[in-house]
């Protein structure tokens, strides 16, 4: 009880309570309009923060992070286009019952299922927050080190079909992360003999780069979309009852939101697929799924919403972030020496506690903002992309230049614009990058720390914790290696499949008996034509 | 006609072949490179050498994008690709307007500079209403009254801000 009391002694100031009004109503406003997702606007704000006290900061930060998604439902049901990448889902049920005039009901159930996502998460994590100040001092170097690892292995591998490239741009991220004067022996890496990458190269600028600066390229070069609003009738409290009629999926979304976010480079989608996956595999009417199912919208936005509170675990205890948003909200900690890390949860419990609160008292003031405002936050999404991107573009310059005043960043930020506008294009993830880069750095900095006191390779997983995590990573790469090989066998079954061709010897024999005959007419014709050229060839 | 390997590949064709020859050119020249850029210091254990993690970085990019470029669906270059350089290199001309919008703000000053370019940008965006160019002004006040006047972020008063009279000026270079 102590604890929450200081907890809320320390929210209890006029700058905490405007930084999350300030948070939240901007989250839902960034997560509304389609092109720009709480990446991009943590990416600006970033460096406004670092003038701020760390926890005002912080709530500035992880209101547009826990905010976001509640505004992303709003496109996604409306129009079929998702606010914020992960409302990807809301789009397969919400937008159906937008279809059938049910525009309003389902606006409604995915703030109440949202609502049900984040204060479930918070309060799992608030009662587990003790426990976990038991486990985190079990961290060790290595067991940092594994996590990490283990972090940047699910990032790759969570991006199917691409993992290939995901794990060289993670790479790419770890290279970027050495470059620079090097720590400990204070030698130079990769700078070329320039002053300018003596100090290696900025998080932050890369961050604006690939997030907000990309973002704003992609929307210039591109085309403005036709949006049609459908008028909202009836009420928007009906979502709350109709939720309570389903606990169970909610109760095992919220479960799998929790678990999904806790572990580093899972995230939202993992939470969302399982969920939804489990809410089908469970439903009394499975066919409705994609069609405008409640159930299916439940699902997926108690899911991800369940994941921010959640995906604060290993950035507080550990110090690792899970993704690119907790990537960033790192440098926050970093910037006011604040080290986030086992310390933090045995020393300042108080301050993780109060980050919790303020991402209940977040949930409250959200929907309590969008019950009421929602007729007028629609609007938001008639921006013109084009416009929006010219938006982007000033507000990047504010996030690159008020870092180090220097043009220079700007430079390497609209190199890594381009680079990320390349990727977009592309269909490629930018979020290994910035994994690879920040836990590149933790990975380099606990592997020699962890090395210094090993004298076996069997030394580094002796204790039980780097054994669990020694055998998860093992696990991990069977499972995916496993998944590739069942991926081509499902290839080559679907080309047999399809083949038009019969497969029997004789007729295969035919075959290759016809296609020798026509290349040998081919050749003959050729040679004829070479002593007999068509008049209508050139001469 | 596309090849099932084609049809099953997440994301366009177009433009991936000669993105990942790029990627995978420039991270075989960086680690060609290691020797002259990374040192190898003696008395230091292989994992705290500073040539290691560049080495995990470079070699897993060549090895990595190297696979990601024989596993690609399509190794041959076709119209689509030519009409996808194209929207590249026409994304250079938003990174000039940056450029250009970085290099005016010390001179002109925060303020002027973003009143005027919102509006200009939106112009060349194709938006001739009157209203959209007041709306684009209107922004890039706001931005700048929120950023600059009342978060206080670190931005450079412009040069011309010093042949204002010397009340209004500490007043605009501090807030606008």
């Amino acid at each position: 009880m102590d604890l929450i009391l200081s907890s809320i002694d320390i929210l209890a100031r006029w700058d905490v309570l405007l930084a999350l009004l300030a948070g939240s109503v901007g989250g839902v406003l960034i997560g509304a309009i389609p092109g720009v997702g709480p990446a991009v606007a943590i990416a600006i704000l970033l460096p406004a923060t670092f003038s701020m006290d760390p926890i005002v900061g912080l709530t500035v930060l992880l209101g547009i992070y826990g905010s976001s998604m509640y505004g992303g439902s709003i496109p996604a049901i409306l129009i079929n286009t998702p606010g914020t990448a992960v409302n990807a889902l809301t789009t397969y049920d919400g937008y159906p019952m937008t279809a059938r005039g049910e525009a309003r009901r389902a606006l409604s159930l995915a703030y109440s299922a949202s609502f049900f996502g984040g204060v479930f998460s918070v309060v799992c994590l608030i009662l587990f927050a003790p426990i976990l100040a038991k486990i985190a001092p079990m961290f060790g170097s290595r067991e940092i080190f594994l996590a990490a690892l283990l972090g940047i292995i699910l990032v790759v591998i969570a991006h199917r079909g691409q993992s290939l490239i995901a794990a060289a741009l993670a790479c790419f991220g770890i290279f970027l992360n050495t470059v620079g004067l090097e720590a400990v022996k204070y030698s130079k890496r990769y700078t070329f003999d320039q002053s300018f990458l003596s100090s290696g190269v900025n998080l932050i600028v890369v961050v604006l780069g690939l997030f907000a600066l990309s973002q704003a390229f992609y929307l210039l070069q591109g085309e403005d979309e036709k949006t049609r609003i459908t008028k909202l009738r009836g009420g928007l409290f009906q979502g709350l009852r109709e939720l309570a009629r389903h606990p169970r999926v909610a109760g095992v979304s919220g479960t799998f939101g929790v678990l999904m976010g806790m572990i580093p480079g899972v995230g939202e989608f993992t939470a969302q697929f399982l969920s939804y996956t489990y809410a089908q595999k469970t439903s009394k009417r499975p066919q409705d799924f994609g069609h405008g199912s409640s159930e299916g919208l439940i699902a997926a936005e108690t899911a991800n919403n369940a994941v921010p509170a959640a995906a604060m675990v290993p950035l507080l205890a550990l110090g690792i972030p899970g993704e690119a948003l907790t990537a960033m909200m790192l440098s926050v900690f970093y910037v006011h020496n604040v080290v986030p890390g086992p310390q933090l949860f045995q020393n300042q419990m108080d301050f993780v506690v109060a980050l919790y609160i303020a991402l209940l008292l977040l949930n409250v003031l959200v929907l309590v903002f969008l019950l009421f405002a929602t007729n007028h936050l629609i609007k938001v999404v008639k921006i013109p992309n084009r416009f929006l991107g010219a938006c982007i573009l000033v507000l990047s310059f504010v996030g690159v230049y008020s870092l180090r005043n220097s043009v220079t960043d700007c430079l390497i930020a609209s190199a890594f614009g381009i680079f990320g506008f390349v990727l977009k294009r592309l269909s490629l993830p930018a979020v290994p990058i910035i994994l690879g880069m920040v836990l590149g750095g933790i990975m380099e900095v606990k592997l020699r720390a962890g090395m210094a006191r090993v004298k076996t390779p069997f030394d580094f997983i002796d204790r039980p914790i780097a054994m669990i995590l020694f055998l998860m990573i093992v696990g991990v790469l069977i499972l995916h290696f496993i998944r590739v090989l069942k991926d081509r066998k499902d290839l080559k079954e679907a080309k047999w499949s399809t083949k038009h061709a019969s497969t029997n010897f004789g007729m295969h024999l035919f075959r290759r008996k016809s296609f020798l005959l026509r290349e040998r007419g081919r050749k003959v014709r050729e040679k004829h034509l070479k002593y007999n050229p068509r008049s209508t060839d050139k001469r | 006609m596309s090849s099932l390997e084609e049809k099953r590949f997440p994301g366009p064709l177009r433009g991936q072949l000669i993105f990942a020859i790029v990627f995978f050119v420039v991270a075989l020249l960086l680690l060609s490179q290691i020797g002259e850029q990374t040192k190898w210091v003696k008395r230091t254990k292989f994992f705290a050498q500073p040539r290691f993690w560049p080495a995990v970085g470079l070699i897993g990019m060549v090895v990595f994008g190297g696979l990601h470029l024989w596993k690609l669906p399509r190794r041959r270059f076709d119209r689509m690709d030519y009409r996808e350089w194209r929207i590249w290199f026409l994304a250079i001309e938003w990174v000039g307007w940056f450029l250009l919008y970085v290099l005016l703000v010390p001179i002109i000053g925060y303020l002027p500079t973003t009143m005027i370019f919102m509006p200009i940008i939106t112009w060349r965006l194709g938006y001739r209403d009157k209203r959209m160019l007041w709306v684009a002004a209107t922004f890039g006040t706001l931005v700048v009254v929120l950023f600059k006047s009342l978060l206080q972020v670190k931005i450079p008063g412009g040069l011309i801000y010093e042949y204002l009279p010397s009340a209004l000026r500490s007043f605009f270079i501090l807030n606008l």
